[in-house]
């Protein structure tokens, strides 16, 4: 039985290694090399740590069985030499590290010549990232947030900047840490090879919501990220109903969210919080922190301090009417 | 020669001065869900209601915590870039708006007065946020304002930044009390 129990529970930690947000789960070539690099160091190590523990269970058990120390000439000659060879063999296992984790430093710091890399500014906000996708056409640049749509197989080259304090972008199934810096550029990039939704975090302490600056990355097949890169271009849709048009009225009116929020097509234009123009096409709310329904869209309405302490958003006091057409407003942002 | 010191003695002045250092820890404490000043019962703010800047307000400090807070003062600051104030105002130096950093004040320089002259707008370009921001942030930007000029607390005052300043908070070497400006301004006057 409990022999049973060791191989099932090696299987529930690897099974653990898998997911949106893991360094041992590489999606792509930055993450590969990294991971790479992690496991050689990994084994090796553990190769090292067994043999060296089989060697003192040798010296511990061989000792008890003889009577009297060897203090021998021969005896410390021995030892000298079993001691400078495993000395040795530590400063070439210490070189090959040195080496190997050149060679991936390297490998990670060249970036892909040729092809079409796919170009995307990513600014870091006090707790929130935004995303501009630049193009040589300025109509066909846009900008939204906390959510970066990539073609799987493209190269992906991010420019970094930051607006407040030094953020950092890590996706760990994608590529490592890159930090924002305010007033300084960064740049690094990524390329995603298989499908999927890669989960993010800012690396870098960055103040009171820091834990919860999450971003997603979400890698599909090429035809795809070319609808939706098309859908986010378009301007806002206007209500179609009554009830959509008395919320786009409390969006544009007394309770200011038009200061800070744009929604392109209309007057809101502000740029202090994220674009919302597609606001229903996200899939979370406040950086990868609540789902993206209506329910936790009102709570986050209402009362941002609740489930975010120290946002920037501040709580909004509106009657239950007003609070439930703009719902309907912003859910019809798709 | 050493003077004896008892252990239980030296030991009580050894776990006081641990417990200074703790509580130096907490400097102060950010409260994410103020109850604005105006929103309590009684703390309402007095406003003329109209266009013409009407008679001095009473000289009384409104109950508001955010003077007395370094966070609230830093949020204003930001406040204050977000809503463009930097615009008219610039960084204090005033330009087309007046000057925020000297100690001539068109409207008072209480805190009333400026939270009004955010809240209602002044003549001659200055907008009315009343409808717009939440108290909650026309207080902070109170605050914000005042650090300006130097009328809160050396330590709640935003350190330096960038941007170029005439006289920075750890700059100053006097404080110069604020007076209010004589008179109307011609700006207020009607034909």
């Amino acid at each position: 039985m409990r022999r049973a129990l060791l191989p099932a529970a090696a299987l529930v930690a690897l099974a653990a290694c898998q997911g949106p947000q893991s360094a041992l789960d590489p999606a792509g070539p930055q993450a590969l090399h990294l991971f790479n690099l992690g496991a050689f160091l990994w084994i090796t190590a553990s190769v090292v740590f067994v043999l060296v523990m089989a060697a003192l269970a040798l010296a511990l058990t061989h000792a008890r069985r003889r009577a009297a120390p060897d203090v021998s000439e021969a005896g410390e000659g021995r030892a000298r030499r079993i001691v400078t060879g495993a000395v040795g063999v530590t400063l070439a296992i210490l070189l090959v590290f040195l080496v190997v984790s050149y060679l991936t430093g390297r490998a990670y710091a060249v970036t892909p010549e040729g092809g079409r890399p796919l170009q995307v500014s990513v600014v870091g906000h006090q707790w929130w990232w935004e995303v501009v996708y630049s193009d040589s056409v300025q109509s066909r640049s846009l900008s939204t947030a906390n959510e970066i749509h990539v073609p799987v197989g493209r190269t992906v080259i991010l420019k970094m900047t930051s607006h407040d304090v030094i953020h950092s972008f890590w996706v760990p199934n994608l590529a490592g840490k890159k930090d924002l810096i305010p007033g300084y550029s960064t740049t690094t990039w990524f390329r995603a090879d298989h499908p999927g939704v890669y989960r993010g975090v800012c690396a870098e302490f960055c103040g009171y919501q820091h834990a919860l600056m999450g971003l997603l990355v979400i890698a599909e097949p090429p035809a795809q990220f070319a609808r939706w890169y098309d859908a986010q271009l378009a301007d806002a849709m206007p209500p179609t109903d009554t009830v959509a048009s008395t919320g786009k009225n409390v969006f544009m009116g007394a309770h200011g969210c038009v200061l800070c929020h744009t929604v392109r097509g209309t007057d809101a234009g502000g740029r202090v919080g994220p674009d919302l123009t597609h606001l229903a096409s996200r899939h979370t709310l406040a950086a990868a922190t609540i789902p993206n329904t209506r329910g936790w869209l009102g709570g986050w309405v209402m009362d941002p301090q609740g489930i975010k302490p120290g946002a920037h958003m501040p709580p909004n006091d509106m009657r239950p009417d007003e609070l439930q057409a703009l719902l309907t407003y912003l859910q019809s942002l798709r | 020669m050493r003077t004896w010191v008892p252990r239980g003695a030296r030991l009580a002045a050894g776990v006081m001065m641990v417990a200074l250092a703790v509580s130096a820890c907490e400097r102060e404490q950010r409260r994410f869900r103020e109850t604005p000043p105006s929103a309590t019962p009684g703390g309402e703010v007095e406003t003329s209601g109209g266009f013409v800047p009407g008679p001095p307000l009473p000289d009384v400090k409104a109950v508001t915590p955010y003077l007395d807070n370094a966070y609230a003062v830093s949020e204003g600051k930001s406040l204050y870039l977000q809503m463009n104030c930097v615009g008219c105002h610039f960084h204090g130096g005033g330009g087309i708006g007046p000057p925020l950093m000297d100690d001539r004040w068109i409207y008072g320089s209480q805190p009333e007065n400026i939270y009004q002259s955010i809240e209602e707008g002044r003549p001659n370009g200055m907008p009315a946020w009343g409808s717009r921001l939440s108290s909650d942030q026309m207080w902070k930007l109170t605050a914000y304002v005042m650090s300006m000029s130097g009328q809160v607390k050396k330590d709640v005052a935003p350190g330096r930044d960038d941007h170029m300043q005439g006289k920075k908070q750890e700059q100053s070497t006097e404080v110069r009390p604020p007076r209010n400006y004589g008179g109307q301004p011609p700006s207020t006057v009607f034909p």
